[in-house]
């Protein structure tokens, strides 16, 4: 039997692309374009200076260690609110999204003012010696705060529904709580963990607002890209600019292709449960 | 005779009590430090000179037209965005053609973009710089540096949120009561309101939300497109920026506590809908790299 078609491709379709192309693709394609139109020496030029290496690393290494900490407390975390009854636990699970709610900027002023030495906790920190405020650290706690959700909530949704008959088979084979966790249920989970990383990951990379109050942004040392980028703008050094964001650019797109795939990875793991 | 009945099964995993508990108080601990923490710091240092000071700071008339922006820009994006999101999820889910799979990937790109690259390529399409700039000059058209600009970055920033709600949705319910209705004569548009709407009614409202929290709330993008105008392209978040750089924390946090509020809000609406079965359970965190998706229905 021929299945019907349904009404309304033309029109949908039509908005459908015709906004892709002009709020999606065409500002990107025009950031393509001006970086391109360095040519190769210039663009490498400027890509490989000092101050952009130093940015980069920066920026990977402060979004690794912050991706690493989502990673342990994620899994905390949405360990917690799945397997343990605690009063406020309703409370905690809608709070997990806050740091997608709250605006970036506002994060950014209010970790400033918390971590800065006169702050709640920069106060007691820095009496054990620690800067947290101006410094790595610093950076570090912003990415840390606005990529919180993503290993929370890829994590979450597998654990509940993870067949506990499985622990179970384990455990009456006698397998110590530890080693059930490691060897049957972090394996279930890692497809999820791995997806919420690389997503916490991607976010951190290209995080700005949060990180700018607190960051200090010292060149070379607490200077991120893509603030980089943004100084070179108000610089009139557009050509400068251009190249910085298509490098963030590319890496938005290697990003997009990995957590695609991590993702599909996480998806086929779940069905197959 | 005194080992433990066959029928009873050992405790889960993880549920030793000390284990549990100190799991638990650090859990809470961190949540209480990251989340708890800096929620709190905005209120009170709003109100630290005192509730007259924080209405003074509100009042002020370039917070005021701050505020007035922000919710211009809103009223513009959120409905435009909201239409795409819609066409994309009809078009989508409701029918077949090839391409479908980049489409998807086309429309999540702004979630994995720098919201500084976004602005800086809207720069390069329509500032001085770009590929209209000299055309839009000539016109006299300004649109970097005031609300068009603000509104377009803002508008790309959040292009997925709708559609990236209805998509899975409107996909999982199929296509069989559109069918049944266009083959009793409904028309597309009567299809769509009576029939499709009513069922996708809480995760369109849940999208919209999101949207609108994020435009109101956008820094990055905007920041580059605005140029930072006092008391005329400042948003919201921009203006709480220029505040705490004048030394005007209890300025810049009264401001930032209006944003808090309304991410407080959001967040209460978002576990209404959720208890009404609109938001994340059961939805992959990308539509690409949902198999589900990119399969061609028989």
């Amino acid at each position: 039997m021929k299945r019907r078609v349904l009404p309304g491709l033309p029109l949908s379709l039509g908005i459908t692309l015709v906004y892709a192309a002009i709020i999606i693709v065409l500002p990107l394609v025009a950031l393509v374009f001006k970086a391109a139109s360095l040519g190769f020496a210039d663009y490498w030029r400027i890509v490989s200076s000092d101050r952009a290496v130093a940015s980069y690393l920066v920026t990977v290494s402060c979004a690794l260690a912050a991706t690493l900490f989502n990673l342990v407390f994620g899994m905390a975390l949405a360990w917690v609110l799945v397997r343990y009854r605690f009063p406020g636990r309703r409370v905690v699970d809608a709070l997990v999204d806050l740091p997608f709610a709250l605006p970036t900027a506002v994060a950014g002023i209010s970790l400033t003012t918390l971590f800065a030495v006169n702050g709640w906790f920069g106060g007691p920190l820095s009496a054990l010696g620690v800067k947290v405020a101006y410094t790595p650290l610093g950076i570090m706690v912003a990415m840390a705060f606005t990529s919180l959700p993503f290993v929370v909530r890829t994590v979450q949704p597998v654990l509940e529904e993870l067949d506990p008959t499985l622990e179970e088979a384990a455990q009456t084979l006698g397998g110590s709580d530890l080693s059930v966790f490691a060897r049957v249920v972090l394996p279930l989970l890692t497809p999820a963990l791995l997806a919420g990383v690389s997503l916490s990951f991607a976010r951190s990379l290209g995080e700005f607002g949060a990180i700018i109050f607190i960051a200090g942004n010292q060149p070379f040392e607490t200077e991120i890209t893509a603030l980089l980028a943004f100084i070179r703008l108000e610089e009139y050094d557009y050509p400068a600019s251009a190249a910085i964001a298509s490098v963030m650019l590319i890496t938005a797109f290697v990003m997009l292709a990995v957590t695609n795939l991590m993702q599909a990875r996480a998806l086929r793991y779940t069905v197959r449960n | 005779m005194t080992g433990p009945s066959p029928h009873r099964r050992p405790p889960r995993i993880g549920e030793a009590p000390a284990f549990r508990r100190t799991l638990l108080a650090i859990v809470l601990f961190f949540v209480a430090v990251i989340i708890v923490a800096p929620l709190s710091v905005i209120g009170v240092h709003a109100v630290s000179k005192g509730l007259p000071y924080f209405a003074a700071a509100i009042a002020e008339p370039d917070t005021r037209h701050a505020i007035m922006l922000t919710v211009l820009t809103a009223l513009i994006a959120v409905p435009i965005n909201t239409a795409f999101g819609i066409a994309a999820a009809w078009a989508i889910t409701k029918h077949d053609f090839p391409g479908r799979r980049l489409l998807l990937i086309v429309i999540e790109i702004p979630f994995s973009v720098s919201p500084i690259v976004a602005g800086v390529s809207y720069l390069f399409v329509y500032g001085l710089q770009g590929l209209f700039g000299p055309a839009l000059e000539a016109a006299d058209l300004k649109i970097m540096f005031a609300l068009p600009g603000i509104v377009l970055a803002s508008m790309f920033v959040t292009a997925p949120f709708v559609a990236r709600e209805l998509i899975p949705l409107m996909q999982a319910q199929g296509r069989d009561l559109e069918e049944a209705a266009t083959s009793l004569g409904a028309s597309g548009w009567r299809t769509f309101l009576t029939v499709t709407l009513p069922n996708i009614k809480w995760a369109l409202l849940y999208g919209v939300v999101l949207c609108n929290s994020r435009v109101m709330g956008e820094f990055g993008a905007v920041s580059v497109v605005s140029g930072n105008i006092r008391g005329q392209t400042n948003t919201l978040p921009l203006h709480i920026e220029l505040l705490y750089h004048d030394y005007d924390a209890v300025g810049a946090f009264a401001a930032a506590s209006i944003l808090a509020t309304l991410a407080i809000v959001t967040l209460c609406v978002k576990v209404v809908l959720e208890r009404q079965g609109a938001g994340r359970r059961n939805r992959p965190a990308t539509l690409a790299g949902n198999e589900s998706l990119s399969e061609v229905k028989p």
